[in-house]
């Protein structure tokens, strides 16, 4: 393929076509609506490229595949979406205590229960608090175009690999199904040396355990402050946000991330012509949550919005960092309804009377 | 005295951990037969092990073979993860009880199994929980008493035992399928047969055997007793057999060709 050119693709098979490029050629998935085309376009490409596509039996299993693939060393990774993502939970909770990397991609869908299969948010404290039992984070991307989806899938593997732990890519359902023209990156792949991974013992070495078990809890303990000793590397390293229209330092800021924060961008704009001083920060990474730079533009700011497609999930996270010195205010729209740029611009005119 | 003789010794394959299990407990045997035919077949540096929960959820401690803790049941999915991914040399293992196998993990080995996902499963059959206290297992004899039933296993409450080689058995791809015993030395030289068997066989194939074994704690009775209880209830419903070799494969997995072009001739 030349170089930097440009593809208009959908968000679910530039994900995957990003996924391969990144090195990863094993995939274990079960299918779940709205997000097909991923599992569909890894059964035929990862053929072409000597790469694995195995459909499993259910989440449950496919977390479990994972666990055993990424155990083995390899760049594996998943996709799904809400509630397939709670039956994979068991398995990501056992990747994080065995600190086997792999990445995970969750498109998002209404809920709670079977929901509907329109776009949503409402995996934001699923993805970023729970991801299974026990103290424990992943690292959680969000996308808000499908370039960005692209670079966010290298980004995921390198951090999988990098902090022993799986990545998530969260983006909502219509990352996965829009379409938009993509140039992927020409980055090298990085390789990344696991002592640790089981392939079979040489005579050379002790065997590897790939293990969360510790049943002496003062060990066990050990292990989890040995496990938040990386997380607050993470936390200190790798928060990722965009700010938009935020020079002037305006009085009204909308947090908003994904597929919400372009409608927001729009929204801005209009407010702009109209002389509202309004900007937007939007977080990439959900977790951790860019709170250094979120805590910069608090004391410029006289009131935040938070708008997500949910009932308000991010918004916590914006309320520990703001603190109570600034009102939060918020809207969303729940249940796959995405919210307009028409709403939004009545919200902030609301928030000014 | 200067003639003495070694003449049994521990595996290669194990460490020199102490077991944790019980006092009459068949796991230990059962592990030594499987060290034995990794020794023996000098894979040692091939192998890769699979240890779900359950009693036998710290074997990570004593084979001394690459190996993996898995979650309650998902063994043979961790296996195919790992299968799918490891060069083709290499061989595959899950260790897995009948709580584990045959009930929350029923889909993860009748998939693989249905896969011919190239690994052996190791079955221990002792007809309880024994890890969470001696509960009701599927494979719970009829009437059997456990911790959770207390007035025997009622059939009409909640069916029979599962009988998992018979049931795997109906499927195409497997390639061995077997039961055996780990209680009498007749029986522990035939599981070991039968285990070297499923580990040289493993890259044609799913390969499972099953090993009848004691759970003294949880059945309440002495090892002695267990081993005679084992013999009296658990084999004649369990039946000691190969059900499957690959000069016994069913014809239908050959044979059957689906008509495709059905729906393009419609079309057309």
């Amino acid at each position: 393929m030349a170089t930097a050119q440009r593809l208009l693709m959908k968000g679910t098979e530039a994900i995957a076509e990003a996924a391969i490029r990144a090195g990863c050629r094993h995939f274990f998935g079960y299918p779940i609506t709205p997000q097909n085309e991923i599992p569909e376009y890894m059964s035929k490409r990862l053929p072409q490229v000597g790469g694995v596509y195995l459909q499993a039996e259910s989440e449950v299993s496919a977390s479990n595949m994972l666990y055993g693939a990424g155990g083995s060393g390899v760049r594996v990774m998943t996709s799904s979406s809400s509630p397939g993502i709670a039956l994979m939970a068991e398995g990501f909770s056992y990747l994080c205590g065995s600190e086997i990397p792999a990445v995970v991609v969750n498109i998002m869908r209404g809920g709670p229960g079977l929901g509907d299969i329109q776009p949503s948010q409402g995996d934001y404290a699923m993805c970023t608090k729970g991801f299974g039992h026990g103290d424990k984070h992943a690292i959680v991307l969000a996308p808000s175009t499908v370039q960005e989806a692209v670079d966010l899938m290298a980004l995921a593997f390198d951090l999988a690999d990098q902090y022993r732990n799986p990545c998530v890519v969260m983006g909502d359902g219509l990352i996965g199904q829009m379409m938009e023209p993509v140039t992927f990156p020409e980055a090298p792949v990085k390789v990344y040396d696991k002592p640790w991974a089981a392939t079979g013992k040489p005579p050379t070495r002790k065997h590897n355990i790939i293990n969360s078990l510790y049943l002496d809890p003062e060990e066990l303990e050990r292990h989890v402050y040995h496990l938040f000793e990386k997380y607050e590397r993470m936390r200190a390293d790798e928060q990722r946000h965009e700010t938009f229209m935020l020079d002037d330092a305006p009085p009204v800021v909308i947090c908003a991330y994904g597929t919400m924060a372009r409608i927001a961008k729009t929204a801005i704009r209009e407010l702009r012509k109209t002389g509202v001083k309004i900007g937007l920060f939007r977080p990439i990474t959900a977790w951790p949550f860019p709170v250094e730079a979120l805590s910069g533009v608090v004391q410029s700011t006289k009131v935040f919005l938070a708008v997500e497609m949910s009932m308000g999930q991010m918004i916590e996270d914006v309320r520990m960092v703001v603190g109570r010195d600034r009102p939060v205010k918020f809207f969303g729209r729940p249940g796959g309804v995405i919210p307009t740029v028409e709403e939004i611009i009545h919200q902030v005119k609301l928030l000014s009377n | 005295m200067s003639e003495e003789q070694l003449i049994f010794k521990r595996s290669k394959a194990l460490t020199d951990a102490y077991f944790h299990y019980c006092p009459g407990c068949t796991h230990g045997i059962a592990h030594r037969l499987i060290a034995e035919v990794i020794e023996e077949m000098d894979i040692q540096d091939k192998t890769i092990g699979v240890c779900p929960v359950g009693c036998s959820v710290l074997a990570y401690n004593y084979f001394d073979v690459d190996i993996h803790e898995a979650s309650h049941g998902r063994a043979p999915a961790v296996a195919t993860g790992i299968r799918r991914t490891l060069p083709q040399d290499r061989y595959v293992f899950t260790y897995q009880g009948d709580g584990d196998l045959a009930s929350i993990g029923m889909a993860e080995i009748v998939h693989a199994a249905n896969r011919g996902e190239k690994i052996t499963v190791v079955f221990i059959n002792n007809a309880i929980y024994g890890m969470t206290g001696g509960q009701m297992a599927p494979t719970t004899l009829p009437g059997m008493r456990t911790t959770t039933s207390p007035y025997g296993r009622d059939t009409a409450l909640c069916g029979h035992p599962i009988r998992m080689c018979e049931l795997l058995n109906t499927l195409v791809e497997p390639v061995f399928v077997a039961r055996g015993a780990v209680t009498t030395p007749k029986y522990i030289n035939r599981a070991k047969k039968l285990l070297r068997q499923a580990f040289e066989l493993q890259h044609t194939g799913f390969t499972f055997v099953e090993l009848l074994s004691t759970c003294p704690t949880g059945w309440g009775l002495t090892p002695e007793n267990s081993v005679a209880w084992l013999e009296r209830n658990m084999v004649p419903f369990f039946p000691l057999s190969v059900f499957r070799e690959p000069a016994a494969m069913p014809a239908a997995a050959t044979k059957y060709a689906p008509d495709l072009k059905v729906k393009d001739d419609a079309k057309a």
